[in-house]
This record gives C-alpha cells, sequence and structure tokens, in this order.
C-alpha cells in the first residue's frame, strides 16, 4: 500500500515534446513508472520516447487506460491542461509548472473542488511511491521504501528530508510535494487523511513554510483525527515580513503566517517539531517514541 | 509587482471608479500649473513612493516636511513640491534609508463626512478573492484587524461572476451607509472587484474610502499590487514598473533568472530552491550567523547563472563569507562543482567559501572541487556547513 499511486499507476506527461517534459518522463520510465503516452495539442499521431502522442486527454485516455497526468505546459496554458485532464476522467493530477496566475488556479480549483479528482501542485515538484511510481522531477535514488509518509510545499527542502529519513532507515511509502502556490489542489489535510487510513505509513513528516495558514489549519486536523507520530519542520523562521521568499506563498502579511504562529500550533498539536533543516529525520524518530511512551 | 499611487488612481478612473481630479508633477512649475489647473480653494500634495506611511513620513534632512501636505494656493504647491521633490522620504514601510521621491501628485480637495477602509485580498482557504470593509478608514488593516476584528466585514466573490449588487448593500448596512449613498457605494465595490480580476491583482487597498459630504464614494488613497506570474497578458500595467523604487540588485538578479531578496547580515547564501533556500538562512541563525540574503538559483542552473549569483552576493560590502548549498535534483552537482570553480576564478573571491554538495553526481562534483585549485571548504552536512561558514567569519 502507499498512498494516490503505486506500481499499476498508468501515466500520461501533457506536454511530452517539450524539453522538460520529454527529459521528466524520461527519468520516471527509468525509475520505473507506467509512462504509456503523452499529450501535445497538433501532435497527435507522432511518437516521443516511443510512446504515443495524443491530440488530447481525452483520446490518450481511452487508447492508453491513463489514469494519472504529469503536466509540463507553459504557465499560461496550465489551467487549461488542467480542466482538461479533469475532464477527461484522469484520478491524479499533478502540475509540475511554475508560474500560473492565481486567479487562474481560484478557477480550477473551483471544479477540482466539484469533482473526483486529487489536483497535486501546481509549483510542485510532484509525487512518489518509492520503489513504485515516481511522477514529478524529484532525484529517484534518494527515496527508499519504508514507513514515513512525507509532504511538503517546497522542492528541494522535501529531499533533504527524503534524504535524512532514508540514511536513518526509515525510509517512505509516498512522499508529496503539494506546491509553493497560494492556491494548490491539495492540502496537508487532503494528505494526512490519506496517511492515516494507509497501513504502510506508520509516521508522517511534514514541511511547511512561513505564509498563509495551512499549517495552523493543519494543526488543528492532527489533533483531533490524526493517530500516528507526526514530525514537521517550518522554513523561514529568520525570513523577514513582506518579502517573498521566492515562491509567491512564501510571504509574510499583515503579521500572519510567521513562523513562530505556526510552530506555536504544531507544538499545541503535540506534533514534533524540528528546530534545524538537519534535524526532520530525527525529529521522525522521537515523535516515533514518543507516541510509544 | 508594486505601483504608484498615482498610476492605480489611472487604473481605477479607467475602470470608473471614482477618485478626486488630479494632476502628476515632476517640477515645483508643474505642481504649481496642476494646483490652478485643479481650480479648487486647497489640494493635497502627496510624495509618490511605492511604500505606505506617507502622511506621517518625513523628509530624510527636513524633519518638518511630511510626504502629504494641504496647501492653498499654487505658489504653496509649488514650494511644498521643491520640498519633497528629489528629496528622501522616511515612512515607517521605507526602513531608515527612506525612498527617493521623483514625482507628487496634486490632487483636488474635498470635503469628508466619513473616512472607510476597503480591500481585496485572495484569501488562501477559500482560494477565492474577498472584499473586506471596515469603518476604521485611516487606520492599518492589520491593527483593526488585532484590536477590533468585530468592525470588519468580509465578503467574498468568484472571480467569474464578480461583486454582487446585494453583497454591496450586506456591507454597506454593516458600515451605516444609507440613502442615495448605497447606489455610489455600489458602484465603487463593484467597480473594484472588476478591477482585481481583470488586472490580475494580489491585492487592492483603498484606505481611507471617504463618504463626501455630498454623499458620494471616493478613493482618498489606492495601493494595488499584481500578480507577477499573471503580467505576460498586461503589457499596459506592466509597463507601470518603476525600477528606481525596488532594490538593484533584486532587480539585477530577476533579470538573470534568479531569485533574491536582500537582507541585513553578514553570511551570503547561494542555494536550489526556495524551501532549502529559507531553511539555510534558518540554520545560520540557528548556528549564531546572520543571512545576507535569499538566493534561489532555480532548478536548472548554468554557469552564466551561478557567476552572476555570486557577482551579486559579493557586491553587497557587508558580506564576510558565502555558503553554498545546493542538493542536486534535476541540477546535476557536477554541472554546479564545474561553475563554482569557474565562478570563483571569474569573480575573484576573498573571503571564506563553504560549500556543500549533495545529490545528483556528488561524488563527481566534489571530486571537480578537490582537483581544483580553488580555496574552498567542504562540508558533509547542513549543520556541518552552517558551523564552518559561522566558524569563518569569526577566526577572521
Amino acid at each position: 500500500m502507499s498512498i494516490l499511486i503505486n506500481k499499476d499507476t498508468r501515466v500520461i506527461c501533457q506536454g511530452i515534446t517539450g524539453k522538460a517534459g520529454e527529459f521528466h518522463s524520461k527519468n520516471c520510465l527509468d525509475y520505473g513508472t507506467k509512462i504509456v503516452g503523452g499529450v501535445t495539442p497538433g501532435k497527435g499521431g507522432e511518437t516521443a520516447l516511443g510512446l504515443p502522442v495524443f491530440d488530447t486527454v481525452s483520446e490518450a485516455v481511452e487508447q492508453t487506460g491513463a489514469n494519472a497526468t504529469m503536466i509540463f505546459v507553459p504557465a499560461p496554458f496550465t489551467a487549461d491542461a488542467i480542466l482538461e485532464a479533469i475532464d477527461a476522467g484522469i484520478e491524479v493530477v499533478v502540475a509540475i509548472t511554475e508560474g500560473v496566475p492565481v486567479l487562474d488556479m481560484v478557477h480550477v480549483y473551483e471544479v477540482a473542488r466539484r469533482s473526483n479528482v486529487t489536483l497535486i501542485g501546481p509549483n510542485c515538484p510532484g509525487l512518489i511511491t518509492s520503489d513504485e511510481c515516481k511522477i514529478g522531477i524529484m532525484p529517484g535514488y534518494i527515496h527508499k521504501k519504508g514507513s514515513v509518509g512525507v509532504m511538503s510545499r517546497s522542492g528541494t527542502l522535501t529531499y533533504e528530508a527524503v534524504w535524512q529519513t532514508s540514511n536513518l532507515g526509515l525510509g517512505q511509502t509516498t512522499c508529496v510535494g503539494l506546491g509553493g502556490d497560494p492556491i494548490v489542489g491539495t492540502s496537508f489535510i487532503d494528505l494526512f487523511k490519506l496517511y492515516e487510513a494507509d497501513p504502510e505509513t506508520e509516521s508522517i513528516l511534514m514541511m511547511g513554510e512561513i505564509g498563509g495558514t495551512a499549517e495552523e489549519e493543519a494543526a488543528a486536523f492532527v489533533k483531533e483525527h490524526v493517530s500516528k507520530p507526526v514530525a514537521a519542520f517550518i522554513a523561514g523562521r529568520t525570513a523577514p515580513p513582506g518579502k517573498r521568499m521566492g515562491h509567491a506563498g512564501a510571504i509574510i502579511s499583515g503579521g500572519k503566517g510567521t513562523a513562530e504562529e505556526k510552530i506555536a500550533a504544531l507544538e499545541d498539536a503535540g506534533i514534533e517539531v524540528a528546530q534545524s533543516p538537519a534535524d526532520m529525520g530525527a525529529a521522525v524518530q522521537r515523535a516515533i517514541a514518543n507516541k510509544r511512551n | 509587482m508594486k505601483i504608484h499611487e498615482y498610476q492605480a488612481k489611472q487604473v481605477l478612473q479607467e475602470a470608473g471608479v471614482a477618485v478626486l481630479a488630479n494632476r502628476v508633477a515632476t517640477t515645483p512649475e508643474e505642481a504649481a500649473a496642476a494646483f490652478q489647473e485643479l481650480g479648487g480653494a486647497v489640494a493635497v500634495v502627496k510624495a509618490q513612493i511605492h511604500a505606505g506611511g506617507r502622511g506621517k513620513g518625513t523628509i530624510a534632512d527636513d524633519p518638518e516636511q511630511h510626504g502629504v501636505q494641504l496647501v492653498k494656493s499654487a505658489e504653496e504647491a509649488a514650494e511644498v513640491a521643491g520640498r519633497l521633490l528629489g528629496k528622501t522620504l522616511v515612512t515607517v514601510q521605507t526602513g531608515p534609508e527612506g525612498k527617493t521621491v521623483n514625482q507628487v501628485l496634486v490632487e483636488a480637495g474635498c470635503e469628508i463626512a466619513r473616512e472607510l477602509y476597503l480591500g481585496i485580498v485572495l484569501d488562501r482557504a477559500a482560494a477565492m478573492p474577498v472584499l473586506m470593509v471596515s469603518s476604521e478608514g485611516g487606520v492599518e488593516i492589520e491593527e483593526v484587524a488585532a484590536k477590533t476584528p468585530e468592525k470588519i466585514f468580509k465578503e467574498h466573490f468568484h472571480p467569474a461572476i464578480g461583486l454582487q449588487s446585494y453583497q454591496a448593500r450586506k456591507l454597506c448596512a454593516k458600515l451605516g451607509i444609507t440613502g442615495k449613498s448605497v447606489r455610489s457605494a455600489d458602484a465603487f465595490m463593484r467597480g473594484l472587484c472588476r478591477v482585481f480580476v481583470d488586472c490580475d491583482c494580489s491585492m487592492a487597498e483603498i484606505n481611507p474610502m471617504v463618504v463626501t459630504k455630498g454623499g458620494e464614494l471616493v478613493a482618498l488613497d489606492a495601493k494595488i499590487t499584481f500578480d507577477d506570474n499573471a503580467l505576460f497578458r498586461h503589457k499596459d500595467i506592466e509597463a507601470y514598473r518603476d525600477l528606481t523604487e525596488e532594490e538593484p540588485s533584486e532587480v539585477r538578479a530577476g533579470e538573470a533568472g534568479l531569485s533574491y531578496v536582500k537582507l541585513d547580515g553578514n553570511i551570503g547564501c547561494l542555494v536550489n530552491g526556495a524551501g532549502l533556500a529559507m531553511s539555510t538562512m534558518d540554520i545560520i541563525k540557528l548556528h549564531g550567523g546572520e543571512p545576507a540574503n535569499f538566493l534561489d538559483v532555480g532548478g536548472g542552473a548554468n554557469a552564466q547563472q551561478v557567476t552572476e549569483a555570486f557577482r551579486i552576493i559579493l557586491s553587497d560590502d557587508h558580506v564576510k563569507a558565502v555558503l553554498v548549498n545546493i542538493f542536486g535534483g534535476i541540477m546535476r552537482c557536477t554541472t554546479i562543482a564545474q561553475a563554482l570553480v569557474e565562478a570563483y576564478k571569474t569573480v575573484g573571491f576573498s573571503i571564506p567559501l563553504v560549500v556543500r554538495l549533495e545529490g545528483t553526481e556528488v561524488a563527481e562534483g566534489k571530486k571537480i572541487i578537490a582537483e581544483s585549485d580553488v580555496d574552498i571548504i567542504t562540508a558533509d552536512d547542513l549543520t556541518d556547513a552552517a558551523r564552518k561558514v559561522v566558524a569563518s567569519i569569526q577566526t577572521n
């Protein structure tokens, strides 16, 4: 078991004929992901990486049985690509693209909310179930099959956490990068529900960052509904207010969204908070030990 | 992207949202002419900078001069403009260094019955824009939210539908706006919500919005920021960008495709990924150092970008050491190692450089650094890197 994706997930890539789409599709194939085709409007009938390319997602789904998609189309067209995937009945939509206008995501979010789709991203590294299926741009080899459910709003910080849990022998079930934008398809809470229900996931590690209130909401949820050990880290303790730290979502505005507020909420929910980014793996071990006592 | 008040008022005016008659002036003569053209007994001269708190803010070497002043004649308009233009205005939001005033706005006066607050932001939790109003006009909304949250009223609206008249009427009822002012408020609120959507704003704030003695609603101040990611479809708005208002090193970084924010410390940071970059700043602080910047080179940085990143970091005189923290994913450690060695030679380093590499092709990357003749301190993990860079400053 794992969450959202596994060795049977059939994946297409929207934008497979682009440079990034092709490069990462190849890496996913090498990892063992069942990439079954691609979509590029106007290039239907061609092939990429030896896989069939379709004009529309509907055709791709009909002919390949795809149930997940990885989106690499440019930002101005990303909302359209996500909506097309939802319309075609894709179950897991992963939007890697960064720079999507936030009002586009207001529209997309509304549609996603009304359907059964799981939308990951945009502006995210993707998700990976160790040794089974990688849909995204993360380096595969740092992942190790194991028991920690990992989720994060950032990319390379997730790699750091994964690397630490792999080195400690804990390993991961499924690791999900939610994305760094103000509006993303999936929240920490959505994933807490899935990790809590997944028998293979024995502990959960979340990495948040300054800005917004997603971490506070997650903390309140954990307090009520999560029985498994939870550890967390919040990036951006030293970030000054009013400055956007790379991610459009990572900004302290009007005194809200500070690391201190988030850490207080997490600790109040009984979550083990790593004080240093070098301490994330060890924090998971402490969370597990705390639960046992 | 931020714009000036006078530009925000142009955007509002074009969308039919009520603003007072105004003129922009870059010289005292233009300010005098503006006063005459406006034709009133009074006018207000307002310094144009990308920061709030102008009314209370003062000119750096002339503390009697505030950023917003009432004038009663063309001569006085010229005189005040002369004392603001080209000078440095310091407000609570500019920091002690202040900002240079390059334009003033000369605006007609009006008779004010009430001052209100009106703002639109994106409510992330609801995934929708929200219109917020408050009876406490002229006060920072954060202060109202902290002290008297019951005085803030909200209506969410979906961009596809826009704010509806009944929502405006609900807010009017809460604010005690009655009679014929309701119609004016309805037009004002719906107009501002339309601007927010049509122009891809990330924030639109009218503080204060005034009800005149004649019962009309009008924007006395206007602050609008735009979603950078949507500027590609708003070339007209992009033209409002004022580079003189931005930190030069941040502009330079933006041109090189780097995400850079200048901070006050002395340890320069070069990292791939925003989350890791923030965490690197955090761990430096945790070990007793102060980060000089946030810098994300992104996923696919090449040698030129890394070189430019070093140049930007080193152009800050406060920087006494540099920490490079790379977790290679898409970015190979070999690429970054080659770029580091090359950049080190081109830029000319005279301060300690600590490098921590992990991820894709890390062994080969480390080998490249070891075999080069550059003086780089290598670190094994994050903690080791933070300790070494902090120590390197203390021993110097």
